[in-house]
């Protein structure tokens, strides 16, 4: 059975390596320029199929640790302890990769490196909340106690994802608008959606990939505590 | 350009960093593992 899912993890592992190629292609070559008066703006806009992506897998991330924390909370199950955190450190690192590839983007777009605009100031909350919930396992030794503490912040965390979310609708902000946007104005047009969705899908898998090794890491480290206890007893 | 290279440099520096911390932390537990499951059959065979 075991042998079973190592050969399964393996070919997801090549076929999200193999989207997230594909993807590298479209965003920096197969998909058109958007249409913009400066040369700098148009190449750095190639920036975003990557961004956006890596942000919602994000946020994709932070909602299973929400769904996990709400679950462990019903069922007290390890298993649900186990996702959560799995989902929290992956979705931590990637919002890291949304905030520094966003801020490369500023620079030749808006002319600097960060501004505390709603949305970025938003963003880099999160990521800092997100930071606290894995300090807050590393800080505690009793994993029953780990595993409620980290399981009510998990719930209380995800509050800042769709306020992240909202944030350019419902404040004034610099960050450009994808939908509902005109392309000069920073929305995506309609022959950039193949590449800006197939992006979306890769990075959706490689989330999934990584969220099935990082369960496995922790189902070994719970067979090696198992083991310890044996030679104690 | 140079940004757009930055930008994709910093993303796969992320992706290949969590690859390669749960690489590592893999190959410690399994060389723990190992090690603990020799301990358990040591105790387990009966001395001669």
């Amino acid at each position: 059975m075991k042998r079973r899912n190592d050969t399964w993890l393996l070919l997801l592992s090549s076929l999200s390596a193999a989207l997230i190629l594909v993807a590298l292609y479209l965003a920096l070559a197969g998909a058109p320029d958007v249409a913009a008066k400066s040369d700098t703006f148009r190449i750095s806009y190639r920036i975003i199929y990557f961004h956006v992506s890596t942000a919602w897998v994000g946020f994709l991330a932070f909602f299973v640790t929400f769904l996990a924390s709400v679950a462990y909370l019903r069922t007290q199950a390890r298993k649900w302890d186990i996702v959560a955190l799995a989902s929290a450190e992956i979705g931590t690192l990637f919002m890291l990769g949304v905030l520094v590839s966003g801020s490369i983007w500023a620079r030749p777009s808006w002319n600097v490196w960060w501004i505390w605009d709603v949305r970025l100031t938003i963003s880099l909350v999160q990521f800092l909340v997100y930071v606290g919930y894995l300090m807050l396992r590393g800080s505690v030794e009793d994993p029953a106690r780990r595993a409620s503490f980290a399981a009510v912040y998990g719930v209380v965390a995800f509050i800042a994802v769709p306020i992240n979310f909202l944030a350019i609708r419902l404040w004034r902000t610099n960050h450009p608008l994808m939908f509902g946007a005109n392309a000069d104005q920073g929305g995506l047009g309609p022959n950039m959606m193949f590449a800006f969705f197939f992006s979306l899908i890769a990075f959706t898998v490689w989330y999934g990939t990584l969220m099935w090794h990082r369960v496995r890491l922790e189902h070994l480290r719970d067979d090696v505590e198992q083991l310890k206890q044996q030679i104690v007893k | 350009m140079t940004y757009v290279v930055a930008a994709y440099a910093v993303l796969w520096a992320v992706s290949f960093w969590l690859v390669f911390s749960m690489v590592w932390r893999q190959r410690k537990l399994q060389a723990e593992l190992h090690m603990l499951q020799q301990i358990v059959e040591n105790e387990a065979t009966p001395q001669k």
